[in-house]
């Protein structure tokens, strides 16, 4: 798949992300920021289809940053997991579509939404597929608000421990948690040698940039350790007043944003 | 000869590859597990979260993770993975408590897992088992491993004082069908229930002794049978009231509408116990068989007042 492809994918994913925007609001900042890296992933990375969801030896891809959904559905509906359509059914009661993922969407494989929560279970799948001497990949996507909570720390001491070289945990490295810059509440830097120091190999990225992506990702694997790519992002990317805008959480776009927000997307 | 909790593990895990033995730095009934099992060996360290969250994941690729720490810190420091991520992905995860009410003795509030029955029994699809005993600990496994949903075992393989009927989830076994004094209990306290009713027996009081086992699902034919049968109902627990068995047998009498019986709580309300020697804390406590034996026939003797004399 060609870089172009990915960027028109990218931009259908962001069109998705605008109409559940418009149907009773959602986390629209951070779901714009990382959609070229799930598009990346979904399109470039992972070794999974919408025909092996259930193959034991699919890759795995986590979203533990649940609010960022939109991206996820967007994506899956673009590679054909999912009907587009049904995302029409945004917090819809005949559907299950609302604002935290949920598996009976093809191609979701946990349930997410409190943050810290599945980098160990994806740790789990990662020692599981080492146990059985198998090769498949696990990818699970964290928020850099997220790396407050206690637990993923706790569970990256775990994987490493374990050598688990077969995880890559992706930040989508925004800068802005829910009404705060990163660096003004809870300071991260210097992230990549947090990560460093725990046992992991560190790759960083333009997370809005193909190249980039693949370079980080690609990049050779130093046996026994976990793998983390910082995708350097920005929230609410593709749209001109809501980038990097720390008072653009969640977000309902009303009618005449959300033709002008498709048209600034389309162009 | 008698076999342990980890010798029926290692033999269920040999014949069902599916089971992995986890623990979070806690190998007090595993220790030979690792050598005799070590493919299928994950210890985290003391990472309560870590442990359940991945063992969820294990769960996911069609493994049937046994989890174990102290009951005090699997069932709350890690309660919303539990939730979260056992409960609501409905995945087959056993979680085992070490430790749990009384059995922390020495250890102190901090180590007092008084409230892990009332927690666990939250989750949906969770299940909870309080064995009694060893004998009870070992006869229940193969169901609980072959069972597709999560479990709580509140852990205890002290040696069996009684003999025990065939093992069934829900179902609670009853010594006696007598109607002055029901003593309702699970767990640890049942040796403790079982001599006070032997007392209760030689001094000539019509008795009979409820093992629920499960605490969910709890018996409700063998509660109501009590509640319908028996004037005075004690509900011995080695937990907090609230949210243990007392608070669903109030709970079942509503709602059946069967509320004749005076339903009398031993157990913890609103504090912890003292920490020292088990059998002091027993005395101490009133949870001994003398002392229960003692508290049962004053509820009998009184049992043609009013109620409100008795709760006041």
């Amino acid at each position: 798949m060609t870089n172009e492809q990915l960027e028109l994918i990218s931009r259908n994913v962001r069109k998705h992300i605008l109409t559940m925007s418009k149907s009773g609001g959602c986390f629209l900042g951070a779901a714009m920021s990382c959609v070229e890296t799930m598009v990346y992933l979904y399109g470039k990375q992972a070794n999974i289809s919408p025909e092996t969801t259930q193959d034991p030896n699919r890759d795995y891809v986590f979203l533990s940053n649940g609010h960022d959904v939109p991206s996820l559905y967007g994506t899956l509906a673009e590679f054909g997991f999912l009907e587009a359509s049904r995302l029409e059914k945004h917090l819809d009661i005949s559907d299950v579509i609302f604002w935290h993922p949920h598996t009976d969407i093809p191609g979701v494989e946990f349930r997410a939404g409190s943050l810290g929560h599945l980098l160990s279970v994806a740790t789990g799948v990662a020692l599981d597929i080492k146990m059985r001497g198998e090769d498949n990949q696990v990818y699970v996507m964290l928020g850099d608000g997220e790396l407050n909570e206690g637990s993923n720390w706790e569970a990256i001491l775990v994987a490493q421990a374990h050598n688990c070289d077969n995880l890559t945990i992706v930040i989508d490295r925004n800068n802005i948690q829910a009404n705060m810059r990163t660096e003004d509440l809870i300071p991260l830097e210097p992230l990549a040698d947090k990560f460093r120091v725990f046992g992991c190999q560190v790759e960083e990225c333009d997370g809005h940039n193909f190249d980039s992506l693949a370079t980080a990702f690609e990049a050779e694997r130093e046996s026994g350790k976990p793998k983390v790519v910082i995708a350097h992002t920005a929230r609410g990317k593709g749209l001109q007043d809501h980038t990097d805008r720390v008072d653009r959480w969640f977000y309902t776009l009303n009618e005449s944003e959300y033709t002008s927000f498709m048209q600034e997307v389309e162009a | 000869m008698t076999q342990t909790y980890e010798q029926v593990l290692v033999e269920l895990a040999k014949n069902d590859e599916r089971i992995v033995v986890m623990t979070a730095e806690n190998r007090a009934a595993i220790r030979n597990v690792p050598a005799l099992l070590p493919n299928r060996f994950i210890d985290t360290g003391i990472t309560e979260q870590t442990l359940i969250g991945a063992a969820a994941g294990l769960a996911l690729r069609g493994r049937i993770p046994v989890v174990h720490g102290l009951a005090a810190f699997i069932s709350m420091r890690s309660f919303e993975f539990a939730r979260t991520d056992v409960g609501l992905a409905d995945l087959p995860v056993k979680i085992v408590g070490y430790v749990p009410g009384l059995l922390s003795d020495g250890n102190g509030p901090t180590h007092q897992a008084l409230e892990d029955n009332a927690l666990m029994k939250q989750i949906p699809g969770m299940q909870v088992f309080t064995p009694a005993d060893n004998a009870e600990l070992l006869a229940a496994l193969p169901h609980i491993m072959s069972d597709g949903n999560p479990w709580y075992i509140r852990y205890y393989d002290g040696e069996a004082t009684v003999q025990h009927e065939a093992f069934e989830p829900g179902i609670a076994e009853e010594f006696g069908d007598g109607t002055d004094v029901a003593i309702l209990t699970s767990g640890y306290m049942l040796q403790h229930c079982y001599k006070a009713i032997e007392k209760l027996d030689a001094a000539g009081v019509s008795t009979r002794l409820v093992n629920l086992r499960t605490v969910k699902p709890l018996d409700e034919v063998a509660v109501c049978s009590a509640l319908l049968e028996c004037r005075n109902v004690l509900v011995v627990e080695d937990h907090f009231r609230r949210g243990g068995i007392y608070t669903d047998v109030c709970e079942i009498a509503m709602r059946r509408g069967v509320t004749q019986a005076r339903v009398v709580p031993v157990s913890f309300h609103e504090r912890w116990f003292r920490p020292a020697k088990l059998e002091q804390v027993l005395a101490h406590e009133g949870m001994d068989a003398n002392s229960l034996f003692e508290f049962a026939l004053s509820c009998h003797a009184t049992s043609a007042q009013e109620k409100e004399e008795v709760f006041s």
